[in-house]
């Protein structure tokens, strides 16, 4: 397993997307740096490339990933090894390797010129919804047997996530504004990543804003042990869930 | 050695192997013929454990294939188009290669030194013409001598003095006794590496014995029109059928 | 600081002394300060040596200073007041008052004044007090350096800290107040200035005055209260240099101004407020130089208020800077500066070229349906934003800074 993911590793980390992307990183978070008078500022422009950019990026890479390297994949199946071994090599090489990207490419304008706890929120709830598109993009492909195909899916699935969805909630909340909706759209936010990771995000930036109304009822469910454990344990899911399915899925298909 | 038994397959509605058993023996080199569609690389995966059949079951060296991973140590696989990441170079391939088999120690590598494979390990494999990659996947099959080489399209995109290296070794290996499982287009070359003939017509076996009662039916004295006359007698599959599959 | 005080003191104690030739009486714990007061004649001074005075209910009414060394404790033992007061020239200073009465029916305080003139009340500490220090109908007092904490769970188990009602011509400076209903509260008092005060965690409000015209709050901090700072049905009013913190809640403001007119409200600093500044029914009002930081709504200005002018603050980090509740616009904001504006300045006056209109179409969603606020800077709420800026449909098309700054003032 671990000598499979070195090898995946290796080849993802030396090729030239990667290099491209974390350069892209460095830049976009080096202009936000420049532009930007405060660390809340700077927060606020990243929030939009981590939670609309770095999963659209993952979706599209990690499906053209599994279709490039989908000889290589077939190559490994012939090989004395676990299958769940060949998958699992595979995404986590995807995940590991945009994760690096962000790290070193937020990270390191945030070691020069300072980070505050919404930064580093930022930072993970990059790394995480990274890796629940690189998921979803494994799912689509290990479903289809056609590029073209998966990538559609894939980025279907990030537009139902990232506009769909919220337009949707918005929908179900126009139509019931007279009850109490707290309840409901909290558990409507924990059914999409993008939003839990906004969510999470907000908890920082807009803790004012969350306090009046029934916004404090948000703010205490998130500044609570369960509300924190419960977001945490969603977002895990999510990780593991398009996983999960991609991987059974990979264990009974055909190369 | 091989024992391939009742399995069939379907790709959605196209059924590729019906109802599918052969044998294959140690000590033997078999050609798997067939016009295209007709199963033979569904069949070579399904051995690799690469597609899953729906029925029936695989057995090699008499244990299952199904949820097993061990079995493939035994097999070399050379495939039709070798495609590797792009960015690893040829070394780190083969020892990545090695690192999956750990417990093997000693390496066949006859066919490293004659392609001249060791000169160009710090290539990377991105950057190598289709004929190299043919013999870094020919170098990597026979890496372990394995017993049983399975060797889809060897020769095809190779320059003939890569060919005539790669039969010689083919040859070597089936007179040390070892199963061998060659497709290919070229007869000229199956006549030449095989002793078993194996033909494949819709997903079902059409002929499976020895070359020379391959030419005995058919009544042909020379491989290439044998296997002729047998595309031939396919047309009229449904009665001839009956008479000619072995299993 | 010591000294000063140990000085104007001692002056004060000459004064009097030249003038009324006035006397000492001292008492140690354990003796009645009610007798000592009977004792005393106007222009006496009573020395209380620290220790525990367990005693309530005491009359002062003539002009005596009742002075503590090293804060003898008058403990009140729960029942009702621990001093009453009513006379002129009248200096309590120096005591530490605790216990009061917990009676909302005769409003107990620590120290009540009736009806008096020309009064010190300087570096007390009242702890557990349901009243810290309660004043009507009083002219002139000074009400100095004094530290007033309840601990009560609930608002109607604590009164005000500072309380005053019918009083004017008087100065509050540099007390602090924690714990109590209202931190500061006034009622019918005129020409009054309250300074360098720390009002925080108390459960209402920090500041709440009525009718209270022609005052000034200068370099006051309020943070944290329940529900900010309340000012209602008053003209005339100062509010310069004060800080407005972390006023957090579904109905907590930095202020909430409601029918106050005539006013100016400058160089203040809102912070981290859930709304920095709500008002209805107001008019004629200056904001100037302010500073709107890290606020849920940085204004919430209704349709009921007009002639109101907001030029040269700075509005940074706000969730939504301005947010109304009608469509008519009669206020005026100009020269403002807004981190989210997104304008050009090609001519470089400084001055962006077009206007910026601070009113978000979501805050307009969020006020009518408060759940929504979830959905906040989502993806589709920013394309919803920016389409409403280029077509404004709900928002009023009036609200705009015409003139937005580029550049953040410097206040410091």
């Amino acid at each position: 397993m671990f000598k499979l993911l070195k090898y995946a590793l290796y080849d993802i980390v030396k090729s030239r997307f990667a290099l491209l992307y974390t350069l892209f990183m460095v830049l976009v978070a080096i202009s936000i740096y420049q532009v930007s008078d405060d660390l809340g500022k700077v927060s606020l422009s990243l929030m939009n490339i981590m939670i609309m950019i770095v999963p659209l990026i993952a979706a599209v890479f990690a499906t053209t990933h599994f279709f490039n390297n989908l000889e290589f994949i077939e190559l490994m199946l012939a090989q004395p090894v676990k299958r769940i071994h060949v998958f699992l090599s595979q995404l986590l090489a995807v995940i590991l390797m945009l994760s690096l990207a962000l790290i070193v490419g937020f990270g390191l304008p945030m070691v020069l010129w300072g980070a505050d706890s919404s930064l580093i929120t930022l930072l993970v709830v990059g790394v995480v919804l990274s890796a629940v598109f690189a998921g979803f993009a494994f799912l689509a492909s290990v479903y289809t047997r056609d590029k073209a195909k998966a990538i559609g899916i894939s980025l279907s699935l990030w537009i139902y996530f990232s506009l769909v969805y919220d337009g949707l909630v918005l929908y179900i909340i126009y139509s019931f504004a007279d009850y109490p909706l707290e309840k409901a759209t909290l558990a409507l936010m924990m059914l999409n990543p993008v939003d839990l990771g906004r969510v999470l995000m907000l908890m920082q930036l807009d803790i004012s804003a969350l306090m009046g109304y029934t916004g404090a009822f948000f703010q205490e469910f998130f500044s609570e042990f369960m509300g924190v454990t419960l977001a945490g344990g969603m977002l895990l899911l999510w990780v593991l869930l398009p996983a999960m399915l991609a991987m059974m899925k990979f264990k009974k298909r055909d190369f | 050695m091989i024992s391939v038994k009742h399995i069939s397959k379907k790709f959605g509605k196209l059924e590729v192997l019906k109802d599918f058993s052969l044998e294959f023996e140690l000590g033997n080199s078999y050609a798997i013929m067939g016009p295209n569609g007709s199963g033979k690389t569904t069949l070579i995966k399904t051995v690799l454990g690469m597609v899953i059949p729906d029925q029936g079951e695989i057995l090699v060296k008499g244990v299952s294939v199904k949820g097993n991973h061990q079995y493939r140590s035994l097999i070399g696989y050379m495939p039709q188009i070798g495609r590797y990441p792009a960015n690893m170079k040829i070394g780190q391939l083969f020892s990545m290669m090695k690192d999956m088999r750990p417990e093997i120690k000693v390496y066949d590598t006859e066919l490293v030194e004659q392609f001249e494979l060791e000169g160009m390990k710090d290539k990377a494999l991105g950057t190598l013409s289709g004929g190299t990659r043919q013999k870094v996947s020919a170098a990597l099959a026979f890496l372990f001598n394995p017993d049983i080489l399975i060797l889809d399209e060897p020769t095809a995109g190779l320059d003939p003095i890569a060919v005539e290296i790669l039969k010689k070794k083919i040859k070597k290996e089936r007179e040390e006794g070892k199963l061998i499982l060659i497709t290919s287009h070229i007869l000229s070359d199956l006549e030449e590496l095989t002793n078993r003939a194996i033909y494949l017509f819709e997903g079902e076996v059409f002929f499976a014995d020895t070359i020379e009662s391959l030419k005995e039916i058919t009544d042909e004295d020379r491989f290439s029109p044998a296997i002729a006359r047998l595309m031939q007698w396919t047309l009229k599959k449904n009665t001839a059928k009956k008479s000619m599959s072995h299993v | 600081m010591k000294n000063l005080t140990k000085l104007t003191l001692f002056l004060l104690f000459c004064c009097s002394s030249l003038v009324l030739n006035a006397g000492q009486i001292r008492i140690k714990a354990g003796e009645s300060i009610q007798k000592a007061v009977d004792r005393a004649v106007s222009g006496d001074t009573v020395i209380l040596e620290s220790g525990n005075y367990p005693e309530s209910g005491i009359i002062i009414r003539k002009s005596i200073s009742l002075i503590g060394e090293n804060y003898p404790v008058l403990d009140g033992q729960g029942k009702g007041n621990v001093i009453l007061v009513a006379g002129k020239n009248i200096l309590i200073e120096g005591l530490k008052i605790i216990n009061t009465g917990k009676s909302n029916m005769d409003d107990s305080a620590g120290i009540k004044f009736f009806d008096s003139e020309d009064c010190i009340i300087r570096n007390n500490i009242l702890e557990e007090t349901f009243f810290g220090l309660h004043f009507s109908n009083s002219k002139r007092l000074s009400i100095l350096d004094n530290k007033i904490n309840a601990t009560s769970e609930r608002e109607f188990e604590v009164g005000n800290g500072i309380h005053l009602w019918k009083c004017s011509h008087s100065v509050i400076a540099n007390n602090q107040v924690s714990g109590h209903r209202d931190g500061i509260y006034l009622e019918f008092v005129t020409d009054t200035q309250a300074k360098e005060n720390l009002i925080e965690r108390n459960m209402r409000y920090g500041l709440h005055f009525m009718f209270a015209h022609d005052n000034s709050y200068i370099r006051n901090t309020f943070r944290q209260n329940g529900a900010g700072v309340a000012v209602m049905y008053t003209k005339n009013v100062l509010m310069q240099e004060n800080r407005f913190e972390e006023n957090w809640g579904a109905s907590a403001y930095g202020i909430l101004l409601k029918d106050i007119s005539d006013s100016k409200v400058i160089g203040n600093i809102f912070l981290k407020n859930t709304i920095g500044i709500y008002m209805e029914g107001s008019s004629r009002i200056d904001f100037e130089e302010n500073t709107f930081n890290e606020n849920g709504w940085a204004l919430k200005l209704m349709a009921s208020c007009d002639q109101n002018l907001f030029q040269a603050n700075n509005f940074t980090n706000n969730t939504f800077d301005i947010s109304t509740n009608g469509s008519l616009v009669l206020n005026t904001l100009t020269e403002n500066y807004w981190d989210k504006y997104e304008g050009y300045d090609l001519d470089r006056d400084s001055i962006g070229d077009v206007p910026f209109r601070p009113i978000n179409l979501y805050s307009v969603i969020v006020e009518k349906i408060p759940a929504s606020v979830i959905l906040w800077r989502s993806f589709m709420v920013n394309l919803l934003d920016k389409m409403e800026k280029i077509l404004p449909t709900l928002t009023p098309e009036d609200m705009m800074d015409e003139s937005p700054k580029m550049k953040p003032y410097d206040f410091s």
